[in-house]
């Protein structure tokens, strides 16, 4: 296990200095963040001195060397629009898309093992049909229109919902949550169905699918002979072996779904790391983007580290393989 | 099952504890005066503001931009600030007087307060002016500026270099700073009137103006908290008592934030939207037209057809501006066919659009291009209202008079450098003069390019015409506004025959609250909400 992880570290660490190496490849032609920073009618020899002194006049390989000094020494670079460490900037934002991510996980868990499971042991009654039928439209929408019709139903024709931001938060250590005031749930609720619907139908199909081939095998069978109550058949023999590919799927979705929030953030201006990079490509804030996409990708890395982790747990053989 | 659970369980808590670690201090601004947690929207009259962007800074000086002057007009007052007839009206000063050819004597009102508590004193200006001169953003146009002089207490001198027309228009950019509160050094031992574009700095983060409104809380990107200024010295104004801005850059977004109640007042309004705000009961609009031209420069040196008088005024007569205002702009800008607006010094009435698709084609058949060229094209798609469309509208009207034109658009981050380096025959730009005066336009877009004095820094055409050069250069110490108007006038109709670039239109400006605010009265052409005058029933 320790190999493991070390092994996994190391793998995370070139990815993001890959990650980076990329990012400082194309923040070039993002624009030029000086441009951002001045007035139009600043002169010509301003802007270039300016530039100097932000030292973007420097070769590409004496840039990205600096780059990756100070990132091992923990600083990733200062954000031009925020007058802030690009770290600091980022993780003021994470707790937003964190909530969001973890909001929008539970919700598609909640929904999508009992409904998954239910399409998968009645899959001829009208709800279960009605769930895929569902969940294929769902599924076509793009996440965008989503929100935005949401919006519309609940926010301007309802006045239900609060239709932009987090609204009220708390701050507990330094995290800003939204989860603990009425305010903060309401301003959620939103952002988080429509994060969810991209995800949802995909997982109540994956795991209908899977439950499906699974009821098909001879163990299977031979419970049923052995007159074992229904549920404990479906529950702990199906659905548990449903669960391997579902995991390695979710974990891998669960990156993308961060991607996935810089739409939704833009919308619902969500003030997390999604509308946040979103606003510094059109800023060309180069040290902010590039910092987002390293720190994006050490969350993807932790993320499959993790649920290789479980899958471990989950399935013995993993690990006796990996052990060999 | 249970097992299950717990892995699941874990699977989450990992995670959550994985990206947990990243916790940090709260990052959020105060302001000095920092007041309590936000209070309970009760009694007091909260106007609840939606803005594509926030402030960048608390310090006025570090940006020059339409946001940025903006929250100046909040947090501080200017010296002398535009009504909306266009006249200029007393601010921090009630009366001036012209001394010389080169100064302009200011009396300031007395008894004025900073948000400190400082008095306000001429010397507050004076250290004003020094510091506009270090701003990188502003130093260019207070180039003409030589210095203040503090008379006595409140009275103060402005001295130009040379007779300075602007004169007055200029200090409408002068918001005295408190020199008293941003003097010396802050805890980290910085100067606290370091003007920092990309990092920390005292000014950046704190403020102390005379104006309306301070600044309770800010968060960057996230919302601005703004409360009445108690000892405020101008009584006679609204009764806004806090001000919560917000960023939604979205623009749908921030539409449907007016429209669901969760906001008061949005600006700017996008065009596609404007039916849906007047149409709402509990909604009203204030448009005005603006000052923002959009124009193309044609550039005669990358591509010889385009130098060819006959083919410059055939692309003139092409281009249904009327057209591109009606359809894609949806009537939310007003034609144009010079570079000023009406009101403006230099607006003539008498040129009127050209549109005339026959004269066109009549005048490329007499060209030395009868069969017509090609020819390159590039505008940016993020930065004008509908800066896109509009460059491929004109793209299908060119191709009427036999010119094949090649667009590329590209986000305005990276469209300035490509603009700069002339890559196109043909290029998209759009102009808002910061002195809100015409010869502005001129000097900058159409004066000869000239790398030393700066003139023509956005020629991109690389236009030039020494009568027009020297029309402006004239008009910029000529102080007799009758006469400098003449001279303006005389190069708008210059510009005009030589076809030197082609005038789309006018961005309006717009502006959208609930009812029961008086709206219309505190918003002006130059889109500088004076919130501080704003009115809630």
């Amino acid at each position: 296990m320790v190999a493991f992880i070390i092994r996994r570290v190391l793998q995370g660490m070139m990815v993001m200095v890959v990650i980076a190496l990329i990012g400082f490849a194309i923040k070039q032609s993002f624009g030029d963040p000086v441009r951002e920073i001045t007035g139009i009618s600043v002169s010509a020899e301003e802007r270039e001195a300016l530039r100097e002194e932000l030292g973007l006049n420097d070769p590409f390989m004496v840039q990205f060397g600096r780059f990756l000094y100070n990132a091992a020494h923990g600083d990733l670079g200062q954000s031009f629009f925020y007058k802030k460490p690009a770290m600091e900037v980022i993780l003021s934002k994470a707790p937003a898309t964190l909530e969001l991510v973890f909001c929008s996980a539970i919700l598609i868990v909640l929904l999508s093992v009992p409904l998954g499971i239910y399409c998968a042991i009645r899959p001829k009654q009208l709800f279960a049909k009605f769930v895929m039928g569902a969940s294929t439209v769902g599924v076509s929408i793009p996440v965008f229109l989503t929100a935005i019709m949401l919006i519309y139903i609940f926010s301007i024709e309802l006045h239900w919902l609060p239709s932009f931001g987090r609204g009220e938060t708390v701050n507990i250590g330094g995290w800003q949550t939204g989860l603990l005031t009425w305010d903060g749930i309401k301003h959620l609720i939103m952002p988080t169905v429509a994060l969810s619907s991209i995800m949802l139908p995909l997982f109540i199909r994956l795991i209908r699918s899977e439950m499906m081939e699974v009821l098909q095998n001879e163990y299977i069978k031979y419970a049923w002979a052995k007159g074992l109550p229904p549920l404990r058949v479906w529950i702990v023999h199906a659905f548990r072996n449903t669960l391997l590919p579902v995991i390695t799927v979710g974990g891998v979705q669960l990156g993308i779904t961060i991607a996935f929030t810089i739409l939704t953030e833009t919308v619902f201006s969500w003030q997390g790391m999604g509308s946040m990079f979103i606003q510094a490509v059109e800023r060309a804030d180069s040290s902010l983007m590039v910092a987002y996409l390293v720190v994006v990708g050490f969350i993807f890395v932790v993320v499959n580290t993790v649920v290789d982790i479980i899958y471990g747990l989950v399935n013995p053989t993993v690990r006796i393989t990996g052990r060999k | 099952m249970k097992r299950l659970l717990l892995v699941l369980a874990l699977a989450f808590s990992l995670l959550m504890a994985g990206c947990g670690g990243e916790e940090k201090k709260a990052e959020e601004t105060k302001a000095p005066e920092q007041a309590a947690e936000k209070a309970p929207e009760a009694q007091p009259k909260t106007l609840r503001l939606a803005m594509a962007a926030d402030p960048v800074s608390l310090d006025p000086l570090v940006q020059l931009s339409g946001g940025m002057l903006q929250y100046s007009h909040m947090v501080f007052d200017p010296l002398v600030r535009w009504a909306q007839d266009g006249s200029i009206v007393p601010r921090l000063a009630y009366k001036w007087e012209q001394i010389d050819d080169n100064t302009m004597r200011f009396f300031l009102l007395e008894g004025v307060k900073f948000h400190s508590g400082n008095e306000f004193t001429a010397k507050d200006v004076v250290w004003t002016l020094a510091r506009l001169k270090k701003s990188q953003d502003f130093k260019g146009l207070f180039e003409p500026f030589e210095k203040a002089v503090a008379v006595d207490d409140y009275t103060v001198d402005l001295v130009t270099k040379e007779p300075y027309g602007l004169l007055l228009s200029m200090a409408t950019y002068i918001f005295p700073m408190d020199s008293e509160f941003y003097s010396g050094t802050d805890e980290k031992g910085l100067p606290k009137d370091a003007i920092v574009k990309t990092d920390y700095s005292f000014a950046n983060i704190n403020e102390s103006g005379t104006g309306p409104f301070t600044v309770v809380h800010r968060e960057q990107g996230v919302k601005t908290e703004f409360a009445r200024f108690a000892d405020y010295w101008d009584e006679n104004t609204g009764n806004v008592d806090e001000i919560v801005l917000t960023p939604i850059p979205n623009d749908a977004s921030r539409v449907a934030a007016l429209l669901s109640g969760d906001v008061d007042f949005v600006m700017p309004v996008p065009p596609q939207d404007l039916e849906r705000v007047e149409s709402n009961d509990n909604l009203q609009l204030v448009i005005m037209g603006g000052s923002r031209v959009i124009t193309l420069q044609m550039n005669g040196e990358r591509n010889p057809a385009l130098a060819d008088p006959k083919v410059r005024q055939a692309i003139v007569y092409a281009v249904n501006n009327q057209g591109i205002v009606d359809t894609i702009m949806k009537g939310f800008a007003t034609v144009a066919s010079q570079q000023a607006p009406e009101g403006f010094a230099g607006y003539v009435a008498d040129l009127k659009p050209r549109f005339d698709l026959e004269k066109a084609q009549q005048l490329m058949a007499e060209s030395s291009y009868p069969d017509g060229f090609a020819c390159t094209m590039i505008a940016p798609n993020n930065r004008y209202v509908k800066d896109e469309k509009i460059a491929e509208a004109v793209v299908s009207m060119l191709s009427k008079i036999g010119i094949k034109v090649t667009l590329k658009t590209m986000p305005k981050a990276q469209y300035w450098d490509e603009f700069d380096a002339q890559v196109a025959d043909l290029q998209m730009i759009g102009w808002h003069p910061d002195t809100e005066d015409s010869a502005n336009y001129t000097e900058f877009l159409l004066m000869c390019r000239n790398a030393e004095t700066g003139y023509g820094q956005y020629n991109s055409g690389s236009y030039c015409n020494p009568d027009v050069d020297a029309l402006i250069l004239a008009s910029q110490t000529e102080t007799d506004l009758a006469k400098r108007s003449e001279m303006l006038q005389e190069v708008e109709r210059i510009l005009y025959d030589d076809a030197a670039f082609v005038p789309l239109h006018w961005e309006n400006l717009s502006w959208a609250s609930k009812k029961g605010m008086n709206t219309a009265d505190v918003v002006n052409v130059q889109n500088f909400p004076y919130f501080g005058d704003l009115v809630i029933e």
